[in-house]
Protein backbone atom coordinates (compact mmCIF):
# COMPACT_ATOMS: atom_id res chain seq x y z
CA UNK A 1 0.00 0.00 0.00
CA UNK A 2 1.40 3.56 -0.53
CA UNK A 3 -0.11 6.87 0.17
CA UNK A 4 0.55 9.20 -2.27
CA UNK A 5 0.28 12.75 -1.63
CA UNK A 6 -0.51 15.43 -4.70
CA UNK A 7 0.13 19.31 -4.86
CA UNK A 8 -2.26 20.93 -6.97
CA UNK A 9 -1.28 24.35 -8.02
CA UNK A 10 -1.95 27.56 -10.89
CA UNK A 11 1.37 27.45 -13.07
CA UNK A 12 3.81 30.51 -12.68
CA UNK A 13 2.28 32.14 -16.25
CA UNK A 14 -1.49 31.90 -14.50
CA UNK A 15 -2.28 34.88 -12.10
CA UNK A 16 -4.04 33.04 -9.36
CA UNK A 17 -6.84 35.68 -7.84
CA UNK A 18 -7.09 33.97 -4.62
CA UNK A 19 -3.63 33.77 -3.92
CA UNK A 20 -3.65 37.46 -4.79
CA UNK A 21 -6.89 38.37 -2.38
CA UNK A 22 -5.05 36.42 0.23
CA UNK A 23 -1.31 38.59 0.05
CA UNK A 24 -3.37 41.62 0.43
CA UNK A 25 -5.04 39.96 3.02
CA UNK A 26 -2.09 39.02 4.89
CA UNK A 27 -0.45 42.40 4.23
CA UNK A 28 -3.33 44.12 5.66
CA UNK A 29 -2.54 42.16 9.33
CA UNK A 30 1.13 44.11 8.74
CA UNK A 31 2.64 40.75 7.36
CA UNK A 32 4.84 42.96 4.69
CA UNK A 33 7.14 40.01 4.64
CA UNK A 34 4.94 38.06 2.68
CA UNK A 35 6.11 38.82 -1.49
CA UNK A 36 3.61 36.20 -3.19
CA UNK A 37 0.66 33.30 -2.00
CA UNK A 38 -0.58 30.73 -4.56
CA UNK A 39 -3.61 28.55 -3.29
CA UNK A 40 -3.88 24.76 -4.29
CA UNK A 41 -5.00 21.80 -3.49
CA UNK A 42 -4.08 19.20 -1.73
CA UNK A 43 -5.14 15.34 -2.33
CA UNK A 44 -4.07 12.05 -0.30
CA UNK A 45 -4.32 8.81 -2.29
CA UNK A 46 -4.18 5.26 -0.72
CA UNK A 47 -2.81 3.11 -3.26
CA UNK A 48 -2.58 -0.65 -3.45
CA UNK A 49 -0.07 -2.22 -5.51
CA UNK A 50 -0.77 -3.55 -9.19
CA UNK A 51 2.19 -4.96 -10.83
CA UNK A 52 1.91 -1.17 -12.85
CA UNK A 53 4.90 1.57 -12.07
CA UNK A 54 3.25 3.83 -8.93
CA UNK A 55 4.76 6.94 -10.76
CA UNK A 56 3.53 6.14 -14.27
CA UNK A 57 -0.08 5.77 -12.69
CA UNK A 58 0.41 9.16 -10.54
CA UNK A 59 1.20 10.79 -13.43
CA UNK A 60 -1.38 9.91 -15.73
CA UNK A 61 -4.22 10.56 -13.32
CA UNK A 62 -2.58 13.66 -12.63
CA UNK A 63 -2.56 14.32 -16.32
CA UNK A 64 -6.26 13.15 -16.80
CA UNK A 65 -7.82 14.28 -14.14
CA UNK A 66 -6.36 15.34 -10.90
CA UNK A 67 -5.05 18.62 -12.64
CA UNK A 68 -5.82 20.43 -15.55
CA UNK A 69 -2.85 20.49 -17.50
CA UNK A 70 -3.61 24.36 -18.97
CA UNK A 71 -3.37 26.10 -15.93
CA UNK A 72 -2.00 23.43 -13.47
CA UNK A 73 0.64 22.82 -12.23
CA UNK A 74 1.38 19.27 -9.97
CA UNK A 75 3.96 17.67 -7.92
CA UNK A 76 3.58 14.63 -5.77
CA UNK A 77 5.19 12.38 -2.95
CA UNK A 78 4.97 8.54 -2.91
CA UNK A 79 5.17 7.25 0.77
CA UNK A 80 5.00 3.56 1.71
CA UNK A 81 2.16 3.00 4.10
CA UNK A 82 1.50 0.21 6.49
CA UNK A 83 -0.63 -2.33 5.23
CA UNK A 84 -4.77 -1.95 6.13
CA UNK B 1 -35.71 19.96 -35.95
CA UNK B 2 -35.06 17.84 -32.54
CA UNK B 3 -32.63 19.01 -29.60
CA UNK B 4 -31.00 17.45 -27.24
CA UNK B 5 -30.47 19.01 -23.32
CA UNK B 6 -27.58 16.71 -21.69
CA UNK B 7 -28.63 16.25 -17.78
CA UNK B 8 -25.89 16.21 -15.78
CA UNK B 9 -26.29 15.58 -11.65
CA UNK B 10 -26.04 19.50 -10.74
CA UNK B 11 -27.43 20.50 -13.60
CA UNK B 12 -29.70 23.46 -13.08
CA UNK B 13 -30.33 25.62 -16.22
CA UNK B 14 -31.40 22.61 -18.45
CA UNK B 15 -35.46 23.55 -17.34
CA UNK B 16 -34.72 26.69 -19.00
CA UNK B 17 -32.35 25.23 -21.80
CA UNK B 18 -35.82 23.05 -22.54
CA UNK B 19 -38.00 25.81 -22.25
CA UNK B 20 -36.33 27.37 -24.59
CA UNK B 21 -36.50 25.33 -26.97
CA UNK B 22 -40.26 23.54 -26.71
CA UNK B 23 -42.19 27.02 -26.08
CA UNK B 24 -40.12 30.21 -27.47
CA UNK B 25 -38.53 28.63 -30.38
CA UNK B 26 -41.17 25.53 -30.99
CA UNK B 27 -38.84 23.10 -32.07
CA UNK B 28 -38.34 19.27 -30.62
CA UNK B 29 -36.53 18.48 -27.21
CA UNK B 30 -35.44 15.84 -24.90
CA UNK B 31 -33.98 16.10 -21.57
CA UNK B 32 -30.87 13.76 -22.00
CA UNK B 33 -29.62 11.84 -18.46
CA UNK B 34 -25.86 11.56 -18.52
CA UNK B 35 -25.69 8.01 -18.42
CA UNK B 36 -26.62 7.69 -22.06
CA UNK B 37 -24.43 6.96 -24.58
CA UNK B 38 -26.23 7.23 -27.97
CA UNK B 39 -27.26 10.87 -29.23
CA UNK B 40 -27.94 9.91 -33.07
CA UNK B 41 -31.14 10.76 -33.28
CA UNK B 42 -30.47 14.35 -32.07
CA UNK B 43 -29.45 17.37 -34.60
CA UNK B 44 -27.96 19.76 -31.85
CA UNK B 45 -26.57 19.10 -28.14
CA UNK B 46 -27.49 21.23 -25.61
CA UNK B 47 -24.64 21.56 -22.53
CA UNK B 48 -27.19 24.23 -19.92
CA UNK B 49 -25.09 25.24 -17.10
CA UNK B 50 -25.47 24.35 -13.26
CA UNK B 51 -22.59 22.93 -10.51
CA UNK B 52 -22.51 19.08 -12.51
CA UNK B 53 -21.36 17.04 -9.72
CA UNK B 54 -21.24 19.41 -7.09
CA UNK B 55 -18.11 21.40 -9.22
CA UNK B 56 -16.02 19.05 -7.35
CA UNK B 57 -12.04 19.33 -8.23
CA UNK B 58 -12.86 21.82 -11.02
CA UNK B 59 -15.53 22.87 -12.84
CA UNK B 60 -17.08 20.22 -15.24
CA UNK B 61 -13.32 18.08 -14.53
CA UNK B 62 -16.24 14.89 -13.49
CA UNK B 63 -18.80 15.75 -16.30
CA UNK B 64 -16.33 15.66 -18.62
CA UNK B 65 -16.25 11.52 -17.99
CA UNK B 66 -19.63 10.95 -18.04
CA UNK B 67 -20.59 8.05 -20.68
CA UNK B 68 -22.54 10.65 -22.88
CA UNK B 69 -19.42 12.94 -23.15
CA UNK B 70 -18.43 10.45 -25.80
CA UNK B 71 -21.84 11.06 -27.86
CA UNK B 72 -20.89 14.68 -27.25
CA UNK B 73 -17.91 14.14 -29.18
CA UNK B 74 -19.20 11.91 -31.83
CA UNK B 75 -21.89 14.25 -32.45
CA UNK B 76 -19.59 17.43 -32.67
CA UNK B 77 -17.26 15.30 -34.83
CA UNK B 78 -20.04 14.91 -37.34
CA UNK B 79 -20.47 18.62 -37.49
CA UNK B 80 -23.75 18.92 -35.51
CA UNK B 81 -24.08 22.14 -33.56
CA UNK B 82 -22.98 22.02 -30.25
CA UNK B 83 -23.51 24.69 -27.41
CA UNK B 84 -22.19 24.67 -23.94
CA UNK B 85 -23.60 27.33 -21.75
CA UNK B 86 -21.40 28.20 -18.61
CA UNK B 87 -21.18 25.03 -17.00
CA UNK B 88 -21.47 23.62 -20.19
CA UNK B 89 -18.53 25.58 -21.47
CA UNK B 90 -16.30 24.99 -18.64
CA UNK B 91 -17.17 21.15 -19.78
CA UNK B 92 -16.42 21.41 -22.96
CA UNK B 93 -12.98 23.22 -22.07
CA UNK B 94 -11.96 19.93 -19.74
CA UNK B 95 -13.17 17.68 -22.24
CA UNK B 96 -10.93 19.17 -25.01
CA UNK B 97 -13.69 19.97 -27.41
CA UNK B 98 -12.53 23.85 -27.20
CA UNK B 99 -9.27 25.42 -26.29
CA UNK B 100 -7.84 26.87 -22.65
CA UNK B 101 -9.75 26.61 -19.03
CA UNK B 102 -11.69 28.69 -16.55
CA UNK B 103 -9.82 30.62 -13.69
CA UNK B 104 -11.87 31.72 -10.80
CA UNK B 105 -13.19 35.21 -11.44
CA UNK B 106 -11.05 37.88 -11.02
CA UNK B 107 -13.04 39.96 -8.40
CA UNK B 108 -13.74 36.00 -6.63
CA UNK B 109 -17.31 36.95 -6.34
CA UNK B 110 -19.75 34.73 -7.63
CA UNK B 111 -22.05 37.56 -10.70
CA UNK B 112 -25.38 37.24 -10.74
CA UNK B 113 -26.70 39.86 -13.71
CA UNK B 114 -27.26 40.81 -17.05
CA UNK B 115 -24.19 42.11 -18.89
CA UNK B 116 -23.83 43.59 -22.54
CA UNK B 117 -22.02 41.50 -25.17
CA UNK B 118 -20.64 42.30 -28.47
CA UNK B 119 -20.82 39.96 -31.23
CA UNK B 120 -17.60 39.33 -32.72
CA UNK B 121 -17.95 36.90 -35.14
CA UNK B 122 -21.67 36.47 -37.13
CA UNK B 123 -20.20 34.20 -39.66
CA UNK B 124 -21.31 30.85 -37.34
CA UNK B 125 -24.33 28.89 -37.64
CA UNK B 126 -24.87 29.93 -33.93
CA UNK B 127 -24.86 33.86 -34.46
CA UNK B 128 -26.08 34.21 -38.40
CA UNK B 129 -29.41 36.20 -36.96
CA UNK B 130 -26.91 39.03 -35.64
CA UNK B 131 -25.63 41.24 -37.19
CA UNK B 132 -21.69 41.98 -37.07
CA UNK B 133 -20.84 44.30 -33.88
CA UNK B 134 -24.66 43.87 -32.62
CA UNK B 135 -24.32 44.85 -28.84
CA UNK B 136 -26.37 42.30 -26.73
CA UNK B 137 -27.76 41.80 -23.47
CA UNK B 138 -27.22 38.35 -21.89
CA UNK B 139 -27.41 37.26 -17.64
CA UNK B 140 -24.42 35.87 -16.40
CA UNK B 141 -24.37 33.46 -13.52
CA UNK B 142 -21.40 32.12 -12.99
CA UNK B 143 -18.03 32.42 -9.85
CA UNK B 144 -15.20 31.06 -13.03
CA UNK B 145 -15.88 32.26 -16.15
CA UNK B 146 -12.34 34.04 -16.15
CA UNK B 147 -11.27 32.48 -19.32
CA UNK B 148 -8.06 31.72 -20.01
CA UNK B 149 -5.31 30.20 -22.61
CA UNK B 150 -1.74 30.57 -23.88
CA UNK B 151 -0.54 33.22 -26.33
CA UNK B 152 -0.37 30.73 -28.99
CA UNK B 153 -3.91 29.42 -28.86
CA UNK B 154 -5.37 33.28 -28.44
CA UNK B 155 -3.44 34.11 -31.20
CA UNK B 156 -5.33 31.33 -33.20
CA UNK B 157 -8.82 31.68 -31.62
CA UNK B 158 -8.35 35.42 -32.69
CA UNK B 159 -7.18 34.61 -36.38
CA UNK B 160 -9.75 32.01 -37.08
CA UNK B 161 -12.27 34.17 -35.75
CA UNK B 162 -13.39 31.91 -32.81
CA UNK B 163 -14.19 34.42 -30.31
CA UNK B 164 -17.38 35.04 -31.19
CA UNK B 165 -18.81 36.81 -28.51
CA UNK B 166 -17.18 39.39 -26.01
CA UNK B 167 -18.19 41.58 -22.87
CA UNK B 168 -18.79 44.98 -24.23
CA UNK B 169 -18.12 48.11 -22.06
CA UNK B 170 -17.39 46.14 -19.21
CA UNK B 171 -15.23 42.80 -17.79
CA UNK B 172 -17.20 41.22 -15.24
CA UNK B 173 -15.02 38.41 -14.65
CA UNK B 174 -11.38 39.25 -15.81
CA UNK B 175 -11.19 36.72 -19.06
CA UNK B 176 -8.62 37.66 -21.30
CA UNK B 177 -9.47 39.95 -24.51
CA UNK B 178 -13.10 40.16 -22.46
CA UNK B 179 -13.82 36.13 -24.26
CA UNK B 180 -17.62 35.57 -23.61
CA UNK B 181 -17.80 33.26 -25.84
CA UNK B 182 -15.93 31.31 -28.55
CA UNK B 183 -16.38 28.35 -31.11
CA UNK B 184 -13.72 25.84 -31.99
CA UNK B 185 -11.72 25.72 -35.42
CA UNK B 186 -14.74 23.84 -36.99
CA UNK B 187 -17.19 26.38 -35.75
CA UNK B 188 -19.43 23.87 -34.86
CA UNK B 189 -18.83 23.52 -30.87
CA UNK B 190 -19.83 27.05 -29.07
CA UNK B 191 -18.83 27.45 -25.34
CA UNK B 192 -20.21 30.69 -23.64
CA UNK B 193 -20.31 32.05 -20.13
CA UNK B 194 -23.48 34.12 -20.52
CA UNK B 195 -27.09 32.28 -20.68
CA UNK B 196 -28.95 32.65 -24.09
CA UNK B 197 -31.77 30.62 -22.79
CA UNK B 198 -32.26 33.19 -19.90
CA UNK B 199 -32.89 35.58 -22.18
CA UNK B 200 -35.57 34.56 -24.86
CA UNK B 201 -38.38 36.88 -23.54
CA UNK B 202 -38.58 40.49 -23.32
CA UNK B 203 -40.44 39.88 -20.05
CA UNK B 204 -37.91 38.69 -18.26
CA UNK B 205 -35.85 41.03 -19.12
CA UNK B 206 -33.96 40.27 -22.75
CA UNK B 207 -34.95 38.61 -25.60
CA UNK B 208 -31.81 38.85 -27.22
CA UNK B 209 -30.69 34.69 -26.77
CA UNK B 210 -33.68 34.21 -29.10
CA UNK B 211 -31.23 35.09 -32.06
CA UNK B 212 -28.76 32.52 -31.45
CA UNK B 213 -31.35 29.73 -31.18
CA UNK B 214 -32.89 30.69 -34.38
CA UNK B 215 -29.52 31.03 -36.06
CA UNK B 216 -29.17 27.35 -35.23
CA UNK B 217 -31.93 26.07 -36.42
CA UNK B 218 -31.40 28.63 -39.58
CA UNK B 219 -28.57 26.42 -40.31
CA UNK B 220 -30.22 23.55 -40.04
CA UNK B 221 -32.82 24.08 -42.26
CA UNK B 222 -30.42 25.30 -44.94
CA UNK B 223 -28.24 22.09 -44.57
CA UNK B 224 -31.18 19.69 -44.34
CA UNK B 225 -34.51 21.15 -46.42
CA UNK B 226 -34.03 20.76 -50.06
CA UNK B 227 -35.97 23.27 -51.43
CA UNK B 228 -37.26 22.76 -54.88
Amino acid sequence: MYKVKVYVTLRESVLDPQGTAVKGALHSLSYTEVKDVRIGKFMELVMEESGRDINELVREMCEKLLANPVIEDYRYEIEEAVAR
Amino acid sequence: MKFAVIVFPGSNCDVDMYHAIADELGEEVEYVWHDEDDLDRFDAILLPGGFSYGDYLRSGAIARFSKVMAAVKKAAEAGKPVLGVCNGFQILLEAGLLPGAMRRNQGLKFICRPVQLAVENNETMFTSAYEKGEVITIPIAHGEGNYYCDEQTLERLVENKQIVFRYHGENPNGSLMDIAGIVNERGNVLGMMPHPERAVDALLGSADGLKLFRSIVNYWRETHVVTA
